[in-house]
């Protein structure tokens, strides 16, 4: 068999050879993760740095707008910038517009209480979910505790401690939008462009593309997107809890981006060979 | 009386609030503000009326499949499995320890995660089949896609300025495009808006 043949046979190759060289291409880089070093993209670095440089006791909502479907991407990323709030003294405040999404965010929180000892309605204040969507939003904007008359755990919010100071849109930092929809477009049109607050997303990576022009418009402060920024921020959150000698590290979404990164050139490599076979098939007609 | 009831009266209440509420937002006087708040509450109020509706009609759906021998079984497993979470989360609650919790992390959250994920084998498949360079736009396309897949890899990393590269693909080119999608989108529900509020638009209300 010629060169030319063999390009020609593989590009016609069963699917189900292409599904079993994908999956151990995976499966791999799980069992022996080979450890590829994390570089912050722009875009996660200013929302990191934005949080970082938080004053201690600032409040942050973190809308769980996702459900377990999108979980793999964007809940590493959740469960990360919970515990960076926490790390720096910045009060998370969790909720959803996705009733879905309710319980991978207490899953984050259940998490942070128990590597960071992070005490609910102290540390951490957790809402739950309220139906209504784009109506939450611009509620939350007129007076949280009227939307939200008690937590997801049943208690009343005008008797959490932590949100004693907390009325609207004007006592909060940051609104970080966590997501596999359109949702973070809501945030920005409603609660950034109603009220001010500073809004960010947090993203798949197929859906990254269609928030930029929020970026630019200076409607989101930054963007994480997909696997690489939930690895990226899992590895600076790292970094601060080896400064702070806590250890417990977090390596999932580092992890998964080792096999997503092996999975992709895979795809490159496909792309190449199909279309090697394809010129090749061409030039003998 | 139904056309009373189906039609004049829901284009009636669509057409008052709509001009109330548009008015609304430019006046910032107390009674706008009550306005505005009052008709928060009721949304709110409506958003999570609709639940009850999902319910019934997911019941209803379900049931009448139970007498198609072909779906009965998924129909069967699908409303047991509803049944079960609602009465477990009401019983037990939903706290972080309650089985409730445990169910959802245990078996919603990999069944859904595993059919999502299950996408990379067909795209990996759909990609050295169909992805073919068949002109210049296709070449375009290509290499605009390597750096980009190539791009978003921990891999690149390894590559000098890659991040900003595809950073510039990103939000230059793509946010280009996007944005003339999104102003042309824009421009039509604010069309179809104006023309619902004043019943130009009826098909929600059976045409």
């Amino acid at each position: 068999m010629s060169v030319r043949d063999f390009f020609i046979k593989l590009s016609k190759i069963d699917r189900k050879y292409i599904y079993l060289v994908i999956l151990i291409g995976l499966i791999i880089p799980l069992i022996f993760p080979p450890h590829f070093p994390q570089k912050m993209s722009p875009q996660v670095k200013r929302v990191f740095e934005y949080i970082d440089t938080l004053p201690k006791g600032s409040y942050v909502i973190l809308s769980a707008d996702y459900d377990p479907s999108v979980a793999p991407e964007v809940h590493p990323m959740y469960k990360a910038v919970v515990k960076h709030c926490i790390l720096r003294g910045v009060i998370p405040i969790g909720m959803t517009l996705g009733v879905q999404g309710a319980g991978l965010a207490l899953d984050a929180f259940t998490e942070a209480e128990r590597v960071l000892g992070a005490r609910r309605d102290t540390d951490y204040v957790f809402l739950g979910y309220q139906a209504g969507g784009a109506v939450v939003i611009l509620g939350l904007g007129e007076d949280i505790k009227s939307v939200y008359k008690t937590d997801y755990f049943g208690t009343k919010t005008t008797d959490i401690y932590a949100l004693k100071p907390v009325k609207n849109y004007r006592d909060i930092a940051l609104v970080i939008s966590f997501s596999g929809s359109a949702i973070p477009a809501t945030w920005a049109v409603y609660a950034y462009t109603k009220y001010g607050v500073k809004v960010a997303a947090a993203v798949t990576g197929v859906s990254a593309g269609d928030f930029y022009p929020y970026i630019q418009a200076g409607q989101f402060i930054g963007m994480l997107a997909g696997m690489k920024a939930a690895a990226e921020y899992e590895d600076a959150v790292n970094r601060i809890l080896k400064e702070k000698g806590i250890g417990k590290f977090s390596t999932s979404a580092i992890r998964m981006m080792d096999a997503n990164s092996i999975g992709q050139l895979l795809i490159i490599l496909f792309i190449i060979i199909g279309n090697i076979g394809y010129f090749l098939s061409r030039r003998r007609k | 009386m139904r056309p009373l009831l189906e039609k004049k009266i829901p284009l009636a209440l669509v057409f008052i609030i709509g001009i109330i509420m548009t008015l609304q937002y430019f006046v910032p006087h107390p009674i706008s503000q009550t306005i505005y708040d009052n008709s928060l509450m009721w949304d709110r109020a409506i958003a999570s009326m609709a639940y009850i509706m999902a319910i019934v009609s997911f019941l209803r759906f379900h049931s009448r499949r139970l007498k198609d021998k072909n779906y009965a079984p998924y129909s069967l497993v699908a409303i047991l499995s509803f049944a079960a979470m609602v009465l477990i989360g009401f019983i037990g609650g939903t706290g972080s320890d309650s089985l409730f919790q445990k169910m959802y992390n245990n078996m919603m959250v990999p069944l859904q995660a595993t059919t999502f994920s299950l996408l990379a084998f067909y795209m990996s498949s759909a990609a050295y089949r169909a992805f073919r360079i068949r002109g210049v736009e296709a070449t375009v396309l290509m290499i605009t896609a390597f750096i980009i897949i190539f791009g978003t890899t921990t891999i690149g990393n390894y590559v000098p300025k890659m991040n900003e590269i595809v950073e510039w693909i990103m939000a230059v080119p793509n946010l280009a495009s996007k944005r003339g999608i999104m102003i042309g989108v824009g421009l039509g529900v604010v069309a179809t808006s104006i023309k619902i509020i004043l019943g130009i638009e009826r098909n929600w209300v059976g045409g």
